[in-house]
């Protein structure tokens, strides 16, 4: 039915080749990571373009259907589409193949933004880091703390997640692993007091950066919304002079509804970034595109793999050259 | 609300559809396109959609359709009929094995809700009358085997664990002899979350499988997984062979398409959903009911058995009688509310209600759950006598109540005066079906 898929197998084939390349740096782990998001998404619109001839509506089809499956949603799809027809008007594009580069720039021009990664400045730096059930916050954090606990810095675990069975100690686990100290209490505390005492600690000991887990929770139960914002009050009201920032923790398979969670916890706690994670498996990881698009918010770090250095720093630029390269 | 968002879109797009007395193949062309945008946008799989909206034209463009009196209806039937096919047609059973123990093993991605299942799944077994042993075989995840021991103590259910060190395999082969040893008749198997891409990860699961032989392998999914569910649902029953789903966090505002999709594309039922945080807060899934309520016609069948199960008859039967002889007190309010909200959180139970689901004005209603507890609190801070005559409490018992319930005398006010009002409604609705129809003109709507 469709052509695109027939050249799968033998893509992947050459992917396998990649994998068995062993040099684990920076470029090759985001391009081993992102090879399942490469094979399944940009591979086919790259074929897509180059073998289609002329420009004509069933190109644009063609397209559409790739976007949505690779969880763009309908109204980016429908945006990104207009922007590309558009452009084909003006600059009189009629060759399939050129429409490549055209898509890349909209892309590219999307997805930029100023800031990348976490900003992590001298002094307390507290992070906050939030989500629904199972995106991954805790796994995250540890990863977020072992980056830094290997820069040399200071780093303080808040165990906020007082709801979910052994969510604390899972916490703790990890914090014997990196090798960083963690506040908790016990399970059922109140997370805004284990918040309090953790900033407390975390000033006693000159911690250069605190991170606040928080239970999971589904965006739509209010009760548990307002939990958060009063966590969000206390880190601002204990310390003032530090530099807070919001993480959404957001899993890369989940569909349109990542907007809902994005913008219902945007409202709540003014989300500052997100942290994109399991993008090591099939998911397309198309809602970043479509979160930046709508909402603004910019992606900070992906997730690739298990590994503490499989988190990353999400460069626009990078990522998109990492999609389109062979 | 559950596939709130599809819901909303269908309704609005055959609204459009019922006025019409004649259709003609462009109305519903048009209409259908909308639903193709309204499934795409609740993430079910793009060739599931296409195949789905092809079907449904195919069946309403025929002449029997177009020439009926009611084509919008008929159309809307045939969406229904075809939606409750896709979602897997009848509910599906659960099988047990003929020798003890059933064997059930939970496999899934990171995050998606095993561990909780194992125990919402032991748990609903449990009332059922099994005797379940959950099996901590996630060595991997830190905490994990401690969680599923929380939850089992939690629910009382006994937790088989060799700790962290052991492999998954020989951890399966101790619990199965374990439960037949000690008379367990279901053992539940909880695995670490892998990707269905990982390869190492995939065949240690073959290898439990091919070692103590599951009755039933349950893939747990997230309801919010995207387009990617069909892949997921696919690789797993490609390397296992799946014998059903569980779909997770569906009370949340999930669009839901996994559900959609996965038995479309597998073949493979959805057996249970997961409805909330609580451990019991798992159901069997119903297909035709599902599909009805996403299309607003609401699931009066469940709400039916969810009001059984937690009502009681009795005090239904004279509180009826109670009503009847306008005796109704404030005692009675309280025992009817609590009833009510044993039955589940209020907004769930309201979307059962045909009508209520899509209805626009309850878009953003967020039932407060709180504002009934104070209601409670108030009640329960008066004298017996004075929730059987309220008109007895005079300012300073106001303030006693307003003290003892943590509440204020302006809530204290409202309540009594809503009560009040709530009476004499009751008042006019007995006397009308006692025949005194001269009521009825004191009734707002009437004048």
């Amino acid at each position: 039915m469709i052509d695109f898929f027939k050249g799968k197998n033998a893509q992947e084939q050459e992917q396998l080749k990649v994998e068995k390349n062993e040099q684990e740096g920076f470029f090759s782990r985001l391009k081993k990571g992102l090879s399942k998001t490469k094979n399944d998404f940009i591979n086919q619109v790259t074929t897509l373009f180059s073998s289609s001839g002329k420009i004509n509506e069933d190109l644009f089809e063609q397209l559409e259907e790739i976007l949505i499956q690779a969880d763009v949603g309908v109204a980016t799809t429908i945006k990104l589409i207009e922007e590309l027809k558009e452009r084909v008007k003006q600059d009189k594009i009629s060759e399939a193949a050129e429409l490549s580069s055209v898509f890349k720039e909209e892309l590219s021009r999307l997805l930029q933004d100023e800031a990348t990664g976490l900003d992590i400045k001298p002094g307390l730096n507290i992070l906050m880091v939030v989500g629904v059930n199972g995106a991954g916050k805790t796994t995250t954090i540890a990863k977020i703390a072992q980056r830094y606990k290997s820069q040399g810095k200071q780093v303080l675990l808040a165990a906020g997640d007082t709801f979910r069975a052994a969510a604390i100690d899972q916490l703790k686990v990890w914090g014997e692993r990196v090798g960083v100290n963690i506040i908790a209490q016990q399970e059922g505390a109140d997370a805004a007091a284990v918040t309090f005492d953790a900033i407390q600690s975390a000033r006693a000991r000159e911690v250069e950066l605190l991170i606040v887990d928080t239970a999971g929770r589904l965006h739509t139960q209010k009760n548990l919304m307002e939990e958060l914002k009063k966590v969000r009050r206390i880190i601002e009201r204990e310390a003032v002079a530090a530099q807070t920032q919001v993480l959404l923790v957001l899993d890369a398979t989940t569909g349109q509804n990542a907007m809902n969670q994005a913008k219902i916890f945007n409202e709540a706690v003014n989300v500052d970034g997100i942290a994109l994670t399991k993008l090591d498996g099939t998911a397309k990881g198309g809602i970043v595109i479509a979160i930046k698009n709508e909402l603004g918010i910019p992606i900070k770090l992906i997730g690739v793999g298990e590994q503490a250095e499989d988190l990353q720093d999400f460069k626009p630029d990078e990522f998109i050259e990492a999609l389109f390269s062979e | 609300m559950v596939f709130q968002n599809l819901a909303e879109k269908l309704q609005a797009t055959f609204k459009k559809l019922r006025g019409k007395g004649k259709l003609t193949e462009k109305d519903v062309q048009a209409a259908l396109k909308e639903v193709k945008l309204a499934l795409l946008e609740a993430d079910v799989n793009y060739k599931v959609v296409k195949d789905f909206v092809g079907k449904v034209q195919e069946r309403a463009v025929g002449s029997t359709v177009m020439e009926s009196l009611t084509p919008g209806q008929q159309v809307i039937k045939i969406v229904n009929d075809e939606l409750t096919q896709l979602m897997g047609g009848s509910k599906s059973e659960l099988e047990f094995a003929a020798k003890s123990p059933t064997i059930l093993m939970l496999v899934g991605l990171q995050g998606a809700g095993k561990t909780t299942s194992v125990g919402k799944l032991g748990k609903y077994l449990q009332k059922q009358g099994k005797q379940p042993l959950l099996v901590a075989g996630d060595i991997y995840r830190p905490a994990a085997i401690k969680q599923l021991q929380i939850l089992g103590e939690r629910l009382a259910i006994p937790v088989f664990t060799m700790g962290d060190q052991k492999n998954p395999i020989d951890i399966a082969k101790a619990a199965l002899s374990y439960a037949t040893s000690n008379n367990h008749d279901l053992v539940i198997l909880d695995t670490a979350g892998r990707l269905h891409i990982d390869q190492k990860m995939m065949d240690e699961l073959k290898g439990i499988k091919a070692k103590i032989n599951p009755d039933q392998i349950l893939l747990v999914v997230d309801s919010m997984t995207g387009q990617d569910a069909v892949n997921v649902a696919q690789n797993f029953d490609q390397t296992l062979g799946i014998d059903g789903v569980i779909l997770t966090k569906l009370d949340g505002d999930a669009r839901g398409g996994a559900a959609l999709s996965i038995k479309a594309v597998t073949g493979k039922p959805i057996k249970f959903v997961g409805m909330g945080e609580k451990m019991d807060a798992l159901e069997a899934f119903h297909p035709d009911r599902m599909s009805s309520r996403i299309l607003g016609m609401g699931d009066v069948l469940s709400l039916i058995e969810k009001a059984e199960a937690n009502m009681d008859l009795q005090k239904a039967l004279s509180l009826e009688e109670k009503l009847r002889q306008n005796e109704f007190t404030l005692e009675d309010f309280i025992e009817q509310m609590e009833q009510v909200r044993n039955m589940g959180p209020l907004d769930q139970i309201l979307g059962m209600i045909p009508g209520i689901a899509g209805a626009n004005q309850l878009k953003n209603l967020q039932v407060d759950e709180k504002q009934l507890d104070h209601i409670a609190a108030i009640i329960n801070s008066m004298t017996p006598q004075e929730r059987r005559s309220p008109e007895i409490i005079n300012g300073s018992r106001r303030k006693r109540i307003a003290r003892g319930s943590g509440t204020s005398i302006q809530e204290i006010n409202r309540l009594l005066k809503q009560f009040k009002q709530t009476k004499k409604m009751m008042k006019q609705f007995s006397d009308m079906s006692n025949g005194k129809m001269k009521g009825l003109r004191k009734l707002p709507f009437f004048n």
